[in-house]
């Protein structure tokens, strides 16, 4: 793989404006597909779910799925979109094997919501980001190509195609060229999405998770010469799979692209995949003029129409918005302003919000997702959202330590076997053997053994250097293999030395 | 008693209902007759006579047990295979789609079931429908049982020589620019096109989806009623059907058949005729015209000048939809599949090459004509000037046509230039072919309805001619009026129906043997 050139961020900021464009596909989740009656649940067995028409078999039609309209146009109306009155499905033509009618039905110059907004907050202060369109469109089945180096179709053996996924409702956003955020650019695309994604959470629209490929993000980045204004040949990023991937792939392709225009070259309009592992960005295929989907009107489809009054009633059925909503909660929690950055900066105000729903203080909550359950994501090089825990699971394990059956420490062991899938927490405390020792015969041997075996420390606490009694506490706790309450183990030390 | 395959159906409904018939008789005399004729005629491209005759039996016992599921149950009819049969073959007359069995059926289809009606077999027809002739079938041409060295129009003429032959009683067919009606005239046979959206088109293989219309092809044109009743009203898969119920088509024509059309005013469209019709087909329309004046209605001349560019913009619209709908024909998921060999021995294809190459060897010139033509229209950069321009004279038509039904009730026209040409005559020649249409396209484009009634022989070939009444949008009920008041006043002309002056097609044989 060849390597890029890149010029430090700094200096790319010095010489550059950057401006960014994020266009995120949004899986629905009605019961059924965007123009059909198939189920669209997730993770059924292959070529389960379909029929004529979702496998574009001749003669079979679309019909519009009226329960995906109404999530695009909660969706736009969330976003503060116009709603349209009148707009219609086009095709977008183009051969793909895993396409069943070799044209994908999608809105494409009359998108249901348009001309919209989101306050994204970075930070603590709020970026406006102008919303160009949440337009409808389908799913195509799934490609599973097998052998080969590349996992791509050319040089496999062979391919295998899933059409489950074929016509299940998409929501593509598309926003308007981000302009302005200099140095934040990365903050505010890897903020945008993530709040993006608590609000279609909160509309209860789609499960919106990253690694199921529920919400995908493409991003878009240009550069043009500081102060000079206008927009540079941009490049479009796919494959990017997570939060962070996100906010990395902007400051990769900034600084990419700033070596190469910083070095007389230009840069070349094209499609770029964004690679996990090796944090960089490959050249994709390229984009141009010859791009050509010969778009045209669905015939097959009558144009859709939501009357003022439904839209209206829509309005009535949406979540708080979401600046209010961050208020509100920082009141009620009782968070400082930077444990509230901190916990929207990781993308987890809501998984502490449903934490808390389900009965954890929100101290608590804060504590497990922003400090172990963050680090564990961060060592996978995923987001806390997509780590596999839940906030019900987070919920049990705090309260396992509240009732003192463990401690933080055992918690940890918890989370273990929570990610290797071994069950419930109560499962888990009980498999693995780690429940708290309240035997106070066992304890007091322990305690009376650490004495003995450290005589100097224990003179230090009968000289009332109370302090001293960590290095005891500890020793105790490791002769227990942590599975002791160790404010129980302080008391024991100090009853019998003081 | 009259043999079995002349009758009506609904002179077989009596029949039936009253006991005089079964459904097997009348289903087995009809395969009989197919067996007998199909040589000459082909106008099927399956026939399925162990499936015909069990729901024959089906029929027969729910007549017995006094619970018939319509008025026709137990008539046998053929279906266009453009339409998707379960468990049938469905080719749409091409290579690419051979032995491919659909596993649902379409709703037509659904409803022909539900109704009782022994399904004889497909039909043949153009190749996806392109076609004034039935000779771009893959399969072979249609032969116009008037005269079996002539085209029996197309794309449905496999249905209008099944009908026309006594194959079959009854027949569906589908019309994006007169691939019912034209058959219709140039095989002596009732067709009708539907208002757009009367008639479901989900499991309709789509030609052009804006235009494509399924409707009755028949021999009068009150079994034209009792079929479009049955197969027509509103249909939840497909979007574009209309939500509401059907017009009287039946009272229609009882309304019309006694003749008299007073009050009924006639337009005459100045651009359907003159230059371009053969001249024995002007004057059989001329004489329809003026029967219809006896019988009371008023004529005038109406003027849709737009029509001049409806051959342009048909030909515009028709391939860019056909191009896009086309596109499924990629030997990934049913059909046929060419498998490419490379000019090495290590030559793996690609999912494009077999696509490519299936392509190359599945569709046939006319198809592949229209899927360039089609490409080009919707390319950006062309959109404009070739789709986009082509939907604006649409529109013209359709305020044409508005403006013509401020002035008359319906309007009538020949419904096709001329009579049956050669086989072979135009093959080679796209154009002329296309020009078969001029008279019948302005009606797809602007989703109105539209019949054309046998108006007699041409004087010049002796060979039917037809001509086309049309109505606004939803009023079908008009051109049932008009079309049975017409066919009414022509047979008290002709003492009978035209087909009876058909020539047999058993006696072809001996006139063989006789002229060797």
């Amino acid at each position: 793989m060849r390597t890029d050139t890149l010029l430090s961020f700094e200096e790319a900021l010095e010489k550059f404006d950057p401006a960014l464009g994020l266009e995120v596909h949004v899986e629905l989740n009605p019961a059924t597909k965007m123009f059909c009656g198939c189920p669209s649940a997730f993770g059924a067995e292959p070529n389960t779910q379909v029929c004529p028409t979702c496998l574009g078999l001749p003669g079979a039609m679309p019909a519009v799925n009226r329960v995906a309209v109404e999530s695009a146009i909660r969706i736009g109306l969330a976003l503060n979109c116009e709603i349209a009155e009148w707009c219609r499905f086009a095709r977008k033509n183009y051969f793909y094997p895993d396409m069943p009618k070799n044209f994908q039905t999608s809105q494409y110059d009359e998108p249901i919501a348009f001309e919209g907004w989101m306050d994204v907050e970075v930070d603590g202060a709020t970026f406006r980001v102008d919303i160009e369109r949440a337009h409808m469109e389908e799913d195509t089945g799934k490609s599973l190509h097998v052998g080969g180096s590349t996992g791509r179709i050319h040089g496999a053996d062979y391919s295998l195609v899933d059409y489950n996924r074929a016509g299940i409702p998409l929501i593509e956003i598309v926003t308007k060229p981000i302009m302005g955020a200099g140095e934040q650019a990365p903050d505010v695309a890897r903020a945008y999405v993530q709040q993006l994604r608590e609000l279609i959470v909160a509309l209860g629209v789609s499960e919106a998770r990253m690694d199921q490929g529920n919400l995908r993000a493409d991003v878009n980045l240009s550069l043009a010469p500081r102060g000079a204004g206008g927009l540079g040949t941009r490049t479009e990023t796919k494959n990017v799979n997570s939060f962070r991937s996100v906010e990395h792939a902007v400051r990769y392709e900034m600084q990419r692209h700033a070596a190469i225009l910083d070095g007389g070259g230009s840069i070349r309009q094209e499609t770029r995949h964004w690679h996990e592992d090796t944090g960089v960005t490959t050249s994709g295929r390229e984009k141009s003029d010859a791009d050509d989907y010969r778009y045209f009107p669905e015939p097959d489809l009558v144009p859709v129409a939501p009357s003022r009054e439904w839209v209206e009633e829509l309005r009535g059925t949406l979540p708080e918005n979401p600046t209010a909503k961050r208020a509100r909660l920082q009141t009620e929690w009782g968070f400082s302003d930077l444990d509230m950055r901190d916990t929207v900066g990781a993308g987890a105000l809501g998984l502490v919000e449903e934490t808390i729903a389900a009965g954890t203080t929100p101290q608590a909550a804060r504590k497990w997702w922003l400090g172990e359950l963050a680090r564990r994501a961060n060592d996978t090089g995923t987001d806390v959202t997509s780590i596999g825990v839940t906030p019900a699971q987070v919920a049990a394990v705090q309260s396992l330590v509240d009732a003192g059956t463990i401690n933080d420490k055992l918690a940890r062991q918890v989370f273990d076997g929570l990610l290797a899938g071994e069950g419930t927490p109560e499962g888990i405390v009980a498999a693995r053997g780690l429940g708290i020792v309240s035997d106070e015969g066992a304890l007091g041997a322990a305690v009376d053994s650490a004495i003995a075996a450290n005589p100097g420390v224990a003179d230090k606490i009968r000289d009332g250097k109370v302090a001293a009694a960590g290095a005891l506490i500890g020793e105790v706790m490791k002769e227990m293999r942590g599975q002791a309450d160790a404010n129980r183990v302080r008391e024991l030390i100090l009853d019998k030395l003081t | 008693m009259i043999d079995l395959t002349r009758r009506t159906a609904a002179d077989l409904a009596d029949a039936l209902a009253s006991g005089e018939i079964t459904s097997v008789a009348l289903t087995e005399a009809h395969l009989d007759r197919i067996a007998a004729v199909e040589g000459d005629v082909h106008a099927f491209l399956h026939v399925d006579r162990e499936g015909a005759l069990a729901q024959a039996a089906e029929s027969d016992r729910r007549r017995e047990s006094g619970s018939p599921a319509s008025g026709l149950d137990g008539i046998p009819i053929a279906v266009k295979d453009v339409l998707t049969t379960r468990g049938l073959p469905t080719t749409c007359g091409s290579k690419i789609l051979e032995g491919w069995v659909p596993p649902y059926d379409a709703t037509v289809v659904t409803r022909l079931r539900a109704a009782g009606l022994p399904i004889l077999g497909k039909t043949n027809m153009d190749e996806f429908a392109m076609g004034s002739s039935t000779e771009h079938s893959a399969y072979g041409p249609t032969h116009n049982p008037w005269d079996l060295d002539r085209i029996p129009g197309g794309s449905g003429g496999g249905s209008a020589a099944a009908v026309a032959a006594f194959e079959a009683p009854l027949a569906i067919g589908t019309d994006t620019g007169g691939s019912i009606r034209q058959p219709g005239a140039v095989t002596g046979t009732i067709g009708v096109k539907p208002t757009y959206g009367g008639v479901s088109r989900y499991g309709l293989v789509a030609l052009a989806n804006s235009l494509d219309q399924a409707g009755p092809v028949t021999r009068t044109v009150l079994d034209a009623a009792l079929l479009h009743e049955l197969i027509g009203g509103h249909d939840p898969l497909d979007s574009t059907s209309i939500d509401q119920p059907l017009p009287d088509l039946v009272g229609a024509v009882r309304a019309g058949e006694g003749g008299d059309l007073s009050g009924v005013r006639i337009g005459v469209v100045t651009e359907l005729g003159g230059e371009g019709y053969q001249s024995g087909v002007l004057a059989r329309f001329q004489e329809s015209v003026d029967l219809m004046v006896k019988a009371g209605a008023g004529v005038v001349e109406v003027s849709c000048p737009s029509f001049v560019h409806a051959l342009a913009t048909y030909y515009l619209i028709l391939p860019a939809e056909a191009s896009s709908n086309l596109a499924k024909f990629d030997a990934m998921r049913y059909g046929m599949r060419v498998v490419p060999q490379g000019s090495t021995p290590d030559f793996r294809p690609s999912a494009e090459d077999v696509m490519r190459a299936t392509r190359d060897a599945g569709f046939g010139d006319e198809v592949k004509r229209r899927i360039i033509l089609g490409t080009y229209a919707l390319s950006s950069g062309y959109y404009d000037a070739y789709y986009g321009q082509a939907q604006k004279v649409r529109t013209l038509i359709t305020q044409d046509f508005a403006t013509a039904f401020g002035k008359a009730d319906v309007l009538v026209s020949p419904t096709a230039p001329t009579t049956a040409f050669k086989l072979g005559e135009k093959l080679d020649d796209p154009l002329a072919m296309y020009l078969n249409d001029l008279a019948t396209i302005p009606a797809n484009l602007a989703g109105i309805p539209g019949i054309s009634v046998p108006s007699g022989l041409a004087d010049e070939d002796g060979l039917p001619a037809g001509v086309q009444i049309l109505a606004p949008a939803l009023a079908d009920d008009r051109v049932y009026r008009v079309g049975a008041a017409l066919e009414t006043l022509l047979r008290r002309e002709w003492g009978g129906p035209l087909l009876d002056r058909a020539p047999d097609l058993d006696m072809r044989d001996r006139r063989g043997e006789a002229s060797a």
